[in-house]
């Protein structure tokens, strides 16, 4: 063994010394080469956006220079030539007529069921749970051709309700596991002490379990908010025309934009900022969230 | 609590909203989905009731087993590959605090929050014949090529995104795991005489356990379902080449009008995630149990 074992040195203090010198090399070092690795790990997970940003600012000919160098003309036409030539300001109002009513009554609506199964014991409570359960698995593939005929039948095909409701309703599975927990892990002592205390059911939910819940809620939404404003497969069934949100519109862009590298480089900036910046102020809710999500989903 | 929470008729009341919605436009078509798969359909034609044999034709189909083959193929860049990296990461680092997490963490996972068409538009343009990564590999004298449009480089370049998506969540995964293995572990197996391997066999490892599964998880179902990311890269081309299932139903269903088909396809999807899905569930419940 080569490695030397603290508290095995016993033949003198320059020995120890030089142990503990060595330990504390070799801990450097180790740190060093962390960060090493975690440096390369994070240019390879950023430069590829990196490029992708600065592509949006350059002309086709610029395509062949290094990706990393900078325009030699910082051209903003590109982004005027994708929000109105390839209609990215459609898919942009789209987008945000769909995620605004799937996050608040998803939210809402998995609130009340969280709250239900968290807090309450009832009759048939885990069979119901199971039923959810199975929304969490089920991929929209295999739900997309009676959506479609569904859609026929309720008259709202052709509306953004066709986008927006199956998205509420696969929303409501994950969202009713996770506020059930947040709300199975509220101090009950606290809320008994309340009770007695003399405090309403409202004053139980305003003054502690809303308080509490406000982490949950947060991650909910900034998650709830991604996957929508995310979501493809949906929309490309159920879309068309100006009613495609922005990552349908932009897989589907056609005619001369298709080869249009730096117009789409523009249309993706558009349609990655928003969760971006969601992500930028709320990382640790979106890593949280995404991790714990996995256990249940 | 007694007084406020234990009538069930409230209960009842907090979940009908959101089941009315979930039974409507998610059990409901479930149902017709497992329904539609005994028909022979076009989708709009009247259906004709044919038993198995569109599961019959399913597992003889060499599309199907092509595209099933795709996706376990994936599972190599979308799972093993990334668990590997992150714990080639997680044996080689430094146990004490290390400054500056917060932006390793971030920045590692930012791919995990891009939309997979955003990333397959960078990627398509990176591997191009004329594109940066072709420039990169001319400069080591490889020669350039259409890498996503190539019948045998194709399935490895998909994969390849695949694992730049999701290594960044096992690093992160791995290094919030390892900074919770107890230090005195480290030096108790030390004292004990183990090697630099033995320490990440005996005490690494067995520590990151729990971290290791949800990378499992989260990485093996996002190589079975995988269906934009592709879409947008190869289109499932060259060939079948990169046809994922997923893609598959989508094809099948709104390009071939074989709705019934299609949908047996989504349904035996479905049951694998669920399967998989539910098997790791449980596992990891009994893990809990044991823990407590």
């Amino acid at each position: 063994m080569s490695r030397v074992v603290p508290g095995s040195t016993q033949n003198g203090a320059t020995t120890f010394a030089s142990s503990a010198r060595a330990a504390s090399l070799r801990r450097s070092s180790r740190t060093l080469l962390t960060y090493v690795i975690l440096v390369v790990f994070l240019l390879i997970a950023l430069l590829p956006f990196v490029a992708i940003i600065l592509t949006a600012f350059k002309t086709p000919l610029e395509l062949r220079d290094n990706p990393f160098s900078l325009p030699q003309v910082w051209h903003f036409e590109n982004f005027t030539e994708a929000w109105e030539g390839a209609r990215f300001a459609a898919y942009f109002r789209s987008s945000v007529i769909v995620v605004i009513p799937v996050v608040i009554i998803s939210m809402l609506l998995s609130t009340m069921s969280g709250f239900a199964f968290g807090m309450y014991r009832f009759p048939g409570d885990n069979i119901l749970l199971l039923v959810i359960l199975l929304g969490l698995m089920v991929p929209f593939e295999a739900v997309i051709i009676p959506l479609w005929q569904l859609m026929g039948d309720l008259g709202l095909r052709n509306t953004y309700w066709a986008l927006i409701l199956p998205q509420i309703a696969l929303s409501f599975a994950f969202g009713t596991f996770w506020m059930r927990a947040n709300f199975k892990n509220m101090p009950t002592e606290l809320i008994d002490a309340a009770v007695v205390d003399g405090c309403t059911t409202w004053g139980v939910l305003w003054r502690i379990l809303f308080p509490l819940s406000r982490p949950a809620l947060l991650s909910l939404v900034v998650l709830l908010f991604m996957w929508t404003w995310n979501e493809f497969f949906l929309i490309l069934i159920m879309a068309s025309g100006d009613q495609r949100t922005l990552p349908v519109g932009l897989a589907l862009l056609r005619g001369r934009y298709s080869a249009n590298v730096p117009v789409m480089a523009a249309g993706s900036i558009m349609l990655f900022t928003p969760v971006l910046i969601l992500y930028a102020f709320f990382q640790r809710s979106f890593i949280r969230g995404m991790i714990a999500g996995a256990l249940k989903g | 609590m007694d007084s406020a929470f234990r009538r069930p008729f409230q209960a009842y009341l907090l979940l009908l909203p959101g089941l009315v919605i979930y039974a409507l436009f998610v059990l409901l078509p479930i149902v017709s989905t497992v329904r539609y798969s005994f028909y022979d359909w076009t989708g709009f034609s009247d259906p004709t009731y044919i038993g198995l044999d569109n599961y019959a034709e399913l597992i003889r189909d060499p599309d199907v087993l092509k595209a099933i083959g795709n996706n376990l193929f994936f599972v190599i860049f979308y799972t093993i590959i990334p668990i590997v990296l992150g714990l080639f990461l997680a044996s080689v680092m430094s146990r004490g605090r290390l400054k500056g997490m917060v932006i390793f963490r971030t920045g590692l996972f930012v791919p995990q929050v891009m939309s997979a068409v955003v990333v397959g538009i960078i990627w398509r343009w990176l591997f191009t014949l004329d594109g940066p990564i072709n420039t990169l590999l001319q400069a080591v004298g490889i020669e350039p090529r259409a890498w996503l449009g190539d019948f045998v480089f194709a399935p490895y370049a998909v994969g390849a995104v695949g694992t730049w998506v999701e290594y960044g969540l096992c690093m992160v995964l791995f290094l919030a795991g390892v900074q919770n293995i107890d230090e005195e572990l480290y030096d108790a197996a030390r004292v004990m005489g183990a090697n630099a391997w033995q320490q990440f066999r005996y005490v690494t490892l067995p520590g990151l356990r729990q971290q290791i599964v949800v990378a499992f998880v989260l990485t093996f179902i996002a190589a079975l379902r995988v269906f934009d990311l592709v879409f947008v890269l190869t289109n499932g081309g060259p060939g079948k080449q990169t046809l994922v299932t997923s893609m598959l139903v989508y094809e099948e269903t709104f390009e071939r009008n074989r709705a019934g088909y299609g949908a047996a396809i989504a349904v035996m999807l479905a049951i694998i995630i669920v399967v998989v899905s539910a098997a790791v569930f449980r596992y990891q419940s009994r893990q809990d149990a044991e823990m407590v």
